[in-house]
């Protein structure tokens, strides 16, 4: 199991961490996940085995926001 | 080519600009329309990029239904209403956007004290690294105007630090050898070698960042509310539209009222609230852990206060030094030569007290016999003395009298501790020492009660008449002293059951149970103690206790405004859904009402950034 915290550009909707929390539910080998409003971050417990880091990166750049940083 | 959003918005009205011109001199209305059309796709096409990709998800957001409304309406012919819906949408982003960011802003603020280089000395050589390269036990080397990176113990030199990072107070304090420094503080002006004991992530400094961060985050009890009521209140509103269009088979309608209703204002209202709030409290060395812990700090109706180290600076101090038949110096002098191998902490304060007035003092007892539980007896220059209580005193048959018998119930009523010096014939005088209440102390009960706080009360594991002296003299309600820790918490049940809210303030050390079992526990001086800051649900970083009234005024000020930002919101929906159905609200003009009521409700929260600053602008102004 990997813990990553993303750094995304600013949120300004709350409607946005709707969007990023629906999309990582239905997401496989998604195990945990949390969206930080204020903090503009997504954190995120995976399974490896099933999803690379990167595949998780593409969805939240898809859903239009950039990847400004992870830890 | 990568436009940004400001960009978008401004080349879109300025389309829709040239669209109206054009209408209104030649009649070109094709030409007119086509500009009208390209305005729409500017801003509309983000729009749609998002509501595509959010549908890949099987997410229907409010970007599907914008879209979905701008396409109805390009489909009708309504080329104005399209272009001015992705408009205002494109714009209240944008205007949302950079307000939001406003209210991080303090927190940003903080997060821009943080240390970028470190100076220390490796193999002998003085190099400079980043902060995180740092490791424990490394010297690092500082200068005026540069920022300590690590939390550590000055070995040598001495400098004014300014300390605002960590308590949010800018005046320098002194730092000299073996004084504690705090990473992100700044040097005003000296220079200093620390041994580094903290580095990095464990510094004080970056762990205030991230419970900050943290604590933005934890959602309070009415923004879990409305979260649960957005997600009844959406659907709720798909089918209304469902029906209205069943009904009346108007599709612009129905879709209007769809992009309308969204709850915008209503879910943004509590959080930027918080973030603001929160952003205020870390600017003025107050953590406050999260939305919750604002909601309650404002209810708070009880203050239990610990006494020493909280109301008290924890430090004994001589208040009065009585002499009975000799010189009050010399007595003084006298008594600290006796104590000089005493570790009592009063022996220190006489010490102390000595040392400041006199300078260091040389000479030692030739004798010293420590008689435990009463003080001691010592001889010097040939002659025997005694220091201590009534019964070393009578155990050795010296006579007080009924005037000095007097003079030292009275002191004691008052608070004090006697110590009593004699030779072994008579009294010589009686020392009165007490630990000091804090200057602030004082003037912070007085703010409570204005403040509306039912009781403050004193929860000391001290003697009676200690807590009795120091209660009276800060106008405290109630005390209860000689409690073990377990009694505080008990105590504090009492009160939660007789007065509602209690909130506990202590020094975060020995009474972390009660700061734990209290509705709210709060902690003084947490900088640099760990366990407080983790135990307690606000931290006020420096000594400073005042700091308490502007801390439950600021929560309460955050409740506030975070109650406006939900009744105006909960107005605006219902106002703009009734406007709909009653076909006086059309598209383009609800969504700027929508848009402008979003960017309202962050203004306010906004407002709450320049919390505390008017009144202490007043006081300055008073005193000049």
């Amino acid at each position: 199991m990997t813990n990553k915290t993303y750094q995304l550009s600013t949120f300004t909707c709350p409607s946005c961490t709707m969007k990023i929390e629906g999309a990582l539910k239905k997401t496989k080998g998604v195990k945990d996940y949390e969206v930080l409003f204020n903090s503009s971050k997504v954190k995120v417990t995976f399974d490896e085995e099933i999803i690379e880091n990167e595949d998780i990166k593409l969805i939240l750049e898809r859903l239009g926001y950039s990847v400004l940083g992870e830890k | 080519m990568k436009i940004t959003k400001g960009q978008r918005v401004a080349l879109s009205g300025i389309l829709i600009i040239i669209s109206f011109m054009l209408k209104n001199t030649n009649g070109a209305i094709n030409i007119a329309n086509v500009f009208m059309i390209l305005a729409a796709f500017v801003s509309g096409l983000p729009i749609a990029k998002n509501a595509f990709s959010a549908l890949r998800y099987k997410i229907v957001g409010i970007d599907a239904l914008v879209t979905l409304a701008v396409i109805g309406a390009l489909f009708i012919g309504e080329y104005w209403e399209a272009a001015a819906v992705t408009f205002l949408f494109m714009l209240g982003e944008y205007l949302e956007s950079k307000t939001i960011e406003k209210t991080r802003s303090s927190i940003k603020a903080l997060l821009d004290l943080a240390p970028d280089i470190s100076r220390v000395i490796r193999n002998g050589e003085e190099i400079e690294i980043s902060p995180d390269e740092v490791i424990r036990g490394d010297i690092v080397i500082v200068k005026p105007g540069e920022k300590i990176s690590v939390d550590g113990t000055v070995i040598e030199g001495g400098a004014y630090v300014n300390q605002a990072a960590i308590t949010g107070e800018s005046i320098p304090v002194d730092k000299e050898i073996g004084d504690k420094v705090f990473s992100g503080t700044i040097i005003e002006s000296g220079y200093i070698k620390i041994n580094a004991d903290k580095v990095g992530e464990d510094t004080t400094f970056s762990r205030i960042l991230q419970m900050v961060e943290e604590a933005q985050d934890k959602k309070a009890k009415t923004q879990k509310f409305l979260e649960t009521f957005s997600r009844y209140y959406t659907p709720a509103i798909i089918i209304l539209a469902v029906l209205l269009f069943l009904f009346t088979k108007d599709l612009v309608l129905s879709l209007t009222l769809l992009v309308i209703a969204c709850p915008g204002a209503l879910v943004i209202s509590t959080p930027v609230s918080i973030v603001a709030g929160i952003g205020n409290g870390a600017k003025h060395g107050v953590l406050i852990k999260g939305g919750e812990i604002m909601e309650e700090m404002g209810k708070v109706k009880v203050l239990a206060f610990d006494k020493t180290g909280t109301l008290t600076e924890g430090k004994p101090k001589v208040n009065k030094v009585k002499a009975f038949g000799i010189d009050k110096d010399e007595l003084l002098k006298l008594t600290a030569i006796g104590e000089t191998y005493s570790e009592h902490p009063l022996a220190k304060a006489i010490i102390f007290e000595a040392e400041e007035k006199f300078g260091t003092i040389s000479e030692i007892p030739e004798e010293s016999e420590i008689v435990t539980g009463q003080g001691l007896k010592f001889k010097f220059k040939g002659k025997y003395y005694l220091i201590g209580n009534r019964k070393l005193l009578f155990d050795n048959g010296i006579i007080i009298n009924e005037n000095q018998e007097k003079y030292v119930k009275s002191e004691e009523e008052h608070g004090q501790t006697v110590i009593l010096v004699s030779d072994l014939e008579k009294i010589l005088g009686a020392i009165s020492i007490a630990d000091t209440i804090r200057e602030d102390a004082k003037e912070l009960i007085v703010d409570l009660k204005h403040q509306g706080i039912k009781k403050v009360v004193m929860l000391t594991g001290d003697n009676k008449r200690a807590a009795a002296a120091i209660s009276k003299e800060l106008g405290i309600d109630e005390y209860y002293s000689e409690l073990l820790p377990e009694e505080k918490v008990g105590k504090l049940k009492e009160l939660q059951a007789k007065f509602g809210p209690t909130a506990m303030v202590g020094d975060g050390v020995n009474d972390a149970p009660a700061l734990a079992s209290a509705d709210l526990g709060i902690a003084i001086g947490g900088a640099g103690t760990d366990v407080a800051m983790e135990t307690a649900d606000v931290v006020l970083m420096s000594d400073e206790i005042k700091k308490l009234s502007y801390a439950i005024g600021l929560s309460r000020a955050t409740v506030r405004n975070i109650k406006q930002n939900i009744y105006f919101a909960i107005i605006v929906a219902a106002g703009l859904i009734a406007g709909v159905l009653g076909k006086v609200v059309f598209l383009s003009s609800g969504m700027l009402i929508h848009e402008l009521s979003v960017l309202l409700v962050i203004i306010n929260a906004v407002r709450l950034l320049g919390y505390g600053e008017k009144r202490r602008n007043k006081k300055q102004f008073t005193v000049v």
